[in-house]
């Protein structure tokens, strides 16, 4: 925790990006703090920063100027083996687009996170119980009759089930989710965010980026985000 | 653990893999079989050569010879490294069949002492009616009281069209005139005013195939007494053109050299001040790879060229595997996004495509291998079909002196060969790999999602 007891905190952040010639400054000194338990909604239009501000907080990308603490622990200073670490361990993500690996079953696809941060003699010992884990899963996600299934052969709400079980594999202390229904209709969607309230319920640290204040009103906490900077 | 799943699941699932694999197996394919074949060229031609003369050569080049020669040779036999020695005498000469009008022949002649020469240099095996008594090589079977003499086997036999040899069950009565230029111990000729040269009758014995094109197509052996007579070198100072040595087992070449060549500088300076040692300047003391370079240097040269010719081929593969992997790897990006995503570390998306290009490697060189492995142990029934079907040959035997064309696969050139393949899949692959190592999950996920 950081000294103010937030499982995560982010201060003036700023980041921008170069489009040719012309420098887009998308986040213009962003605060933000959640804590441990917390289910966050950030929303804002469309090319407001959200997924950039997503990106920073779980260690995708660096802000130009500003610090993410997680934990107390600045996400500045850590080595690219620790943010690495960080990504596998600490924080799940879950995509629009789901962003499964095709050539993966349902399984692997669940199981990659845990398969990434073991030797291979780790993977050997810990094959069984990983499965298992992964099993249980799949169980809940209601997608066992699905586990040797490839991604195209899922629905939508099926893939992004997948994701939610990778994203949730090594038991991550917060869990990203960037317009985790964007790509879903809106039964669907519902169904994911379901999924969500159960896992907040169960404890869960969530920071969930969307662009639909009616998805946003699911969670705990909503923060706008508008022209680079929070809403107050 | 990941890079290997991974890294398997893309060599099976990913179609443009199998092109590497191709362009990979290909090259290893042809370059097994070229240097097999030519590796095999090579070594059988210098053992051929090896062989002719034996380990060691102490040699004039003049048409003098040199004298005090079983001298040195007393000197050699005492000495426990030398196994054997064969004086020789070198010169040319003109052959004519007797009772035709075919015209003069010139041709290299060799004397030889047929039983010394034999533990030299395995002589009874280039015969073939007396390879099994070569003390009586020069002994017509048809009469061993004439002079015989032996020829190269491509002076005495016909080739048939697939350039194998007619042989005889028994060597026909055939008699020759051979003539040479006697000569002084100064260079002048012998017989100057009166018949200049020396002309004898001999009778076709045995033939000699040694391998070696150039010696079978143009030399003659003669017994070692004759040839000297011949050539004017048993007066007033017997003489020889060359001593051939063969060193005792596990005795080493250089080290045997220069055994002989210290010898050699001894006994000159011992025969300083003798009436012939002026004979002994123009002789030279070297093993049978400086003596014989003049016919091995060219082949040599060949394999270095055909070397270099192949590694523009590996180059070439280092090429197509870099094209192929840049492409696949252009196409996944986005599981490079989500693989970092998950945690996987730069080192381990190295790690990952270099396994991949190992996979590609291992598989294509050995298909390659197998398949050159086959396509060896088949070449001479494909050669030999093809010559039957389209009378077409790789080589001509009548120039290249080999029998089947080697296919004895030589694992050190294939352990070379496939490490060469995977090496060039690492390299190849690198460039590719350090880019998608350095891609930011970020901007990959970013641009994925647009």
């Amino acid at each position: 925790m950081t000294k103010n007891g937030f499982l995560l905190e982010a201060a003036g952040i700023y980041k921008s990006y170069r489009m040719g010639a012309t420098e887009v400054k998308v986040l213009k000194g962003v605060d933000l703090a959640v804590a441990k338990g917390e289910f966050v909604a950030i929303v804002g239009a469309s090319g407001s920063g959200k997924s950039t501000l997503l990106h920073i907080l779980g260690g995708l990308d660096k802000p130009d100027k500003g610090t993410v603490a997680f934990q107390g622990r600045n996400l500045g200073g850590f080595s690219s083996r620790e943010l690495s670490q960080f990504r596998n361990k600490a924080v799940g993500f879950v995509f629009q687009f789901y962003h499964l690996l095709d050539e993966l079953t349902v399984l692997e696809n669940i199981f990659l996170p845990a398969m990434i941060s073991r030797s291979t003699v780790g993977w050997l010992v810990s094959r069984k119980a990983t499965k298992s884990r992964a099993a249980e899963l799949l169980v809940q996600l209601g997608l066992l009759d699905r586990a040797r299934h490839k991604p195209y052969q899922l629905s939508g709400g099926e893939r992004q089930r997948v994701a939610i079980g990778r994203a949730m594999m090594n038991e991550p202390t917060l869990l990203l989710a960037d317009e985790p229904t964007g790509n879903l209709d809106s039964a669907t969607g519902n169904g994911i965010l379901d999924v969500f309230t159960k896992l907040n319920k169960s404890g869960q640290t969530i920071v969930m980026v969307t662009h639909d204040e009616r998805i946003a009103r699911r969670a705990g906490r909503i923060i706008e985000l508008a022209d680079g900077k929070i809403k107050t | 653990m990941y890079k290997f799943a991974l890294a398997a699941k893309y060599m099976v699932k990913r179609r443009i893999a199998y092109f590497a694999v191709l362009a990979v197996a290909l090259c290893v394919f042809i370059v097994v079989i070229v240097m097999t074949v030519m590796v095999g060229l090579v070594r059988d031609f210098k053992q051929k050569n090896h062989d002719f003369v034996g380990d060691c050569v102490v040699a004039t080049e003049s048409l003098v010879g040199f004298s005090y020669y079983e001298d040195f040779i007393k000197v050699l036999e005492s000495a426990g490294f030398v196994s054997a020695v064969s004086p020789v005498i070198k010169s040319y000469a003109l052959i004519s069949l007797q009772d035709t009008d075919e015209a003069d022949v010139g041709v290299e002649m060799m004397g030889v002492d047929p039983l010394r020469h034999d533990r030299v240099a395995g002589f009874s095996r280039t015969l073939s009616y007396r390879a099994g008594d070569v003390s009586r090589a020069f002994e017509p079977i048809y009469d061993p009281n004439l002079a015989g003499c032996i020829l190269g086997i491509d002076l005495a036999l016909r080739r048939n069209a697939r350039s194998r040899y007619f042989y005889d069950p028994s060597p026909p009565r055939v008699a020759f005139s051979v003539s040479c230029f006697p000569l002084t111990v100064t260079g002048a000729l012998a017989k100057a005013g009166t018949s200049i040269v020396n002309t004898q009758t001999f009778y076709y014995s045995d033939h000699s195939h040694t391998g070696l094109a150039r010696v079978d197509g143009s030399t003659i052996y003669l017994p070692f007494e004759r040839a000297q007579l011949l050539c004017g070198m048993n007066e007033p100072a017997k003489r020889a053109s060359a001593i051939n040595i063969r060193f005792a087992p596990g005795v080493k070449l250089d080290a045997g050299c220069e055994n002989v060549a210290a010898m050699w500088r001894k006994f000159k300076l011992e025969k300083a001040g003798q009436e012939y040692a002026n004979l002994l300047d123009t002789v030279t003391v070297q093993s049978w790879k400086a003596y014989r370079r003049e016919s091995i240097a060219p082949m040599e040269k060949e394999q270095t060229i055909i070397s270099v010719m192949f590694a523009f081929v590996g180059i070439t593969t280092v090429f197509i595997v870099f094209v192929v992997f840049y492409m696949i790897i252009s196409h996944k990006s986005k599981d490079i996004g989500i693989l970092k995503s998950a945690g996987a570390s730069n080192a381990g998306i190295v790690g990952l495509f270099s396994q991949f290009a190992l996979f590609v490697g291992l598989l294509g060189s050995c298909t390659g291998t197998l398949a050159g492995c086959l396509f060896l142990g088949n070449i001479n029934r494909m050669e030999n079909w093809l010559f039957e079907r389209f009378g077409f040959q790789l080589w001509d035997r009548t120039i290249y002196a080999i029998g089947d064309i080697p296919n004895q696969v030589d694992f050190g050139v294939l352990a070379i060969i496939m490490c060469s393949a995977l090496l060039a899949c690492l390299v190849g692959a690198l460039i590719p790999t350090l880019q998608a190592a350095r891609l930011r999950p970020a901007d990959i996920l970013r641009v994925s999602q647009l």
